[in-house]
This record gives C-alpha cells, structure tokens and sequence, in this order.
C-alpha cells in the first residue's frame, strides 16, 4: 500500500473549510443550547408542576431519540407537517441546540440540587428572596460545578456535528467523504481529518481547564 | 405586646404532629433555652418563628407580623429574627468578611464601604477580625460559627434564634461560641436556644422549656427545672445529656 501524504496538503483549505463549519455549527448550537438548558434545568429543579413537566417531557424526548433521527425530522419531516422549509445549516444548529440543551438542562439540575439546602436557608433567614438566593449564593456555587460535565457535553457535541453528513451540510466530515469519493485516498484523508477534529476537541478542553483552574471547585 | 407569640401553632409533616397545639409567649430581653429529646419539635418550633418551616394551623406572631402573611411580610420577619445554624452554612465562596457584609448589601441595599466598615466591628465584637479575608474553609468549626453570628446579627434583628449552635463542634471549641452566646445575652438581646448544653442553660438563660412529642412539658426557671424536674421524661432527658 502506498500512501502520498501531500494530498492532504493539496485538500487542507476544503477540510479547514469544513472545519470551519463544525465550529459554526457548534458554537452557535451550544450558545442556545446553554441557554435553553439553563432554562430547562432550572424548571426540573425549581419549576411548579407544570414548568417540571413540561421541562421532563422535553428533555426526555430528546435523551431518548437519536440526533440522526432528531435532525432528520427537523429536515425533511417538518417541511411536510408544519411547510417550514429550513436549509442544512439552519437544521444542523437547530439539532445541536435542541439536543444539548436537553443534556445540559440535566447537567444543570443536578448542579443547581448538589448545592446543600443549609445554604439557601442561610440565605432566605437573612431575608432575602428566593431569587436572590439564586442569585448570589446557590448560582455561583452551582456554575463551578457545572463546568466539567458542561465541557464534556461540549466535546460530545462537536463530535455530533458529524452526523449532519445525512443532511447534506458541509461540514468537517462531509467534505472529507466528498474528497474521499473522488480521489480514493482513504487513509490520508480520514487521518487528517480524524487530527482536525482532536485539535477542535483539544482546543475546547483546554479552553474549559483554564475555566475551571481560575475558579476553585467548592 | 410579646415579640413572639405562638397561639395554638401546629405543624404537621403529613400525617406526624411535629408541633400539637403551641401556646406560647416570649418577651422581649428573655432568653429561652429549648431542650427536649430528638423529635420532640424543638428544631421545628425554632424553625417556624422565622418561616422556614410553614405552619399548618394556628398562628404564630413575630414583631407584630404573622408568619402567615405573604411573602414579604415573611422577609421582613426574617429581619427581626436572625439565625445561627448547627451546620454554620457560611458562604463558602466568600472570605468571613464579605459574609457578614453580604446581608446587608443583598438584603438592606447598603454600600459596599458601610457593610464592610460594620461587618468589621461585628468581626471585632465576635473575636474574629484578624480573620476577615479567610475563606470559611480554612477556619476552624468554633470560629465558622463565630463569623455566622456576626453576620446574623449584621441585618440588626431584634431577635436571635440558635438552633443547636454548638452540635457539630469538639467540646474545646464550644467554649468559644458559647462565650459570644452569653456576651449578646449580657447586652439584652432575646435569643431562643436549641442545645444540649445545660451549664449554659443555667448560666445564661432566662426560662427553659422542655418539649416532648410536640408539646410543651415544661416551662420554667432553667436552674429551678433543671436541678428538680418536675416531670419524669425531663430528669431521664437530663440523666442522658450529662
């Protein structure tokens, strides 16, 4: 087997390009999707009935459907039920955003519950609303723990990006299919964009250890 | 008119009667020593003056307001009444000096340099200002304690409610938090005690009460009761804590 490592070099601006649009896709996917988990996350363990129920239902849909499924439906299926037609990329974020919102809201939850209930109490006998508990006490304390399972859900998603290759968006791993169906170089371009992705992933990790290194875990 | 007044108060955890019917009337200036067995109701009527655990029946008067009202009128209470807790839940991502600054800057809207300047006299008054910038895991359980009654006593409640304030410390840091105890007695505060500590009840307290399945079984001078309990299950109580 003979291998010729400067294809990958001829193909580096149509991967980085891709690559770009992974991180497109995740960002903007992620910055909603931290913003509806938190609103989720914040209903399971605060919300009346309703608000829980509502969050339970959502969260539990979409933990238990696969985001190939999910980003399908948002594709294909909801131009037929509702005649919202979406493009690939709108899709793409809309997917990563429902789908980690769900994980993060769970991710939340469980942070906002660790906070010992002594302190809240604290809190509320110095006369404070509940809100400013939350505030000021339990938000915090909760936000350094929820930095570690956040930034796994982060390096989950950004891998998940890959899946959109099903609707056409062209992403990291798409454009590395399209190269690979007309050259043939198999090992050269799956490696090279197997090391883009480590880098991704690497650079987000070490982005969250610094995070988390600046802030003591109480 | 009594600072406190419970009139007929229960409480209920669903079917369990935590608290069967309270009467009872605090005035102003009086330290009261709680005492009972575990799952007598002392925690819980401690608990109910400043409405964190919510009555069921009944009524329950604090300064002149009911614990009963709505929601402001409980955070108002709860400024009357601050509370020192058998596990100190100090903030633990703030130094002792931001604690006992935080109540007053969240609660009364005070400036940062007023909180600070009276946080650091509370510090003073509780023996602790050389400790102001530590951060609560890295003082000593008597001392933790020590920075919560500071800052308790930072939102100027007219009353303070112990509630097993010195349960979790070793019996040399006790000593600490029970001599601030009785320093805040000396200057007229009316306190309400939950302990198992009973040199303090003799010492500093004004009236003890002992409680059993709900109910007050005892009422009285804390050395008159305590050297000659009238009443079977409080000298079996006593024999036990000391």
């Amino acid at each position: 087997m003979q291998t010729d490592w400067m294809v990958v070099l001829e193909f580096l601006p149509a991967l980085l390009s891709g690559a770009l649009i992974t991180i497109q896709i995740t960002v903007f996917g992620l910055v909603g999707g931290v913003v509806l988990g938190g609103i989720a996350g914040l209903m399971r363990a605060f919300g009346g009935p309703v608000l829980n129920l509502i969050a339970f239902t959502y969260i539990e849909i979409i933990r238990g459907t696969p985001i190939v499924v999910q980003v399908m439906f948002l594709y294909f299926a909801l131009p037929v039920l509702a005649e919202v037609r979406i493009d690939p990329m709108s899709a793409a974020i809309l997917a990563i955003l429902i789908n980690a919102g769900a994980y993060i809201a769970e991710i939340v939850r469980g942070a906002l519950l660790s906070i010992g209930r002594g302190l809240s109490e604290a809190g509320l006998a110095l006369g404070l609303p509940r809100w400013k508990v939350l505030l000021y006490i339990v938000g915090p304390l909760a936000f350094r723990r929820l930095i570690p399972p956040l930034g796994n859900q982060f390096i989950v998603s950004l891998k998940d990006t890959s899946l959109f290759i099903v609707i056409g968006v062209g992403e990291l791993t798409r454009t590395g299919q399209e190269i690979m169906a007309s050259n043939f170089r198999a090992v050269e371009i799956w490696s090279a964009v197997a090391v883009i992705y480590l880098i991704m992933t690497g650079t987000l990790s070490l982005i969250l250890r610094m995070i988390e290194r600046r802030m003591r875990i109480l | 008119m009594s600072i406190i007044q419970f009139q007929k108060t229960s409480k209920h955890f669903g079917t369990l009667k935590v608290l069967d019917e309270v009467d009872l009337a605090i005035e102003q200036g009086e330290v009261v020593v709680l005492v009972g067995p575990s799952g007598s109701g002392k925690s819980t009527l401690l608990r109910c003056i400043n409405g964190l655990e919510r009555i069921t029946s009944g009524d329950l008067i604090v300064d002149g307001l009911s614990v009963t009202g709505g929601s402001s009128q409980l955070r108002q209470i709860r400024q009357e009444a601050g509370m020192v807790f058998q596990q100190f839940n100090l903030f633990p991502q703030l130094t002792a000096l931001e604690n006992v600054a935080f109540g007053p800057r969240k609660v009364r809207g005070a400036s940062l340099k007023e909180a600070e300047q009276q946080a650091r006299e509370l510090l003073v008054k509780v023996g602790l200002v050389e400790k102001a910038s530590q951060y609560p895991a890295e003082l000593s359980g008597g001392q933790q304690q020590r920075v919560a009654i500071a800052r308790a006593l930072a939102i100027k409640p007219r009353v303070m409610l112990f509630d097993e304030p010195t349960s979790a410390l070793d019996p040399e840091l006790k000593q600490e938090v029970l001599t601030v105890m009785r320093d805040l007695a000396r200057e007229g505060m009316t306190m309400v005690v939950v302990t198992h500590e009973m040199n303090f009840a003799k010492q500093v307290g004004t009236r003890l009460i002992f409680m059993e399945h709900g109910t007050i079984a005892v009422d009285g001078n804390p050395v008159d009761v305590i050297d000659h309990p009238p009443n079977q299950r409080m000298k079996e109580f006593l024999q036990r804590v000391e």
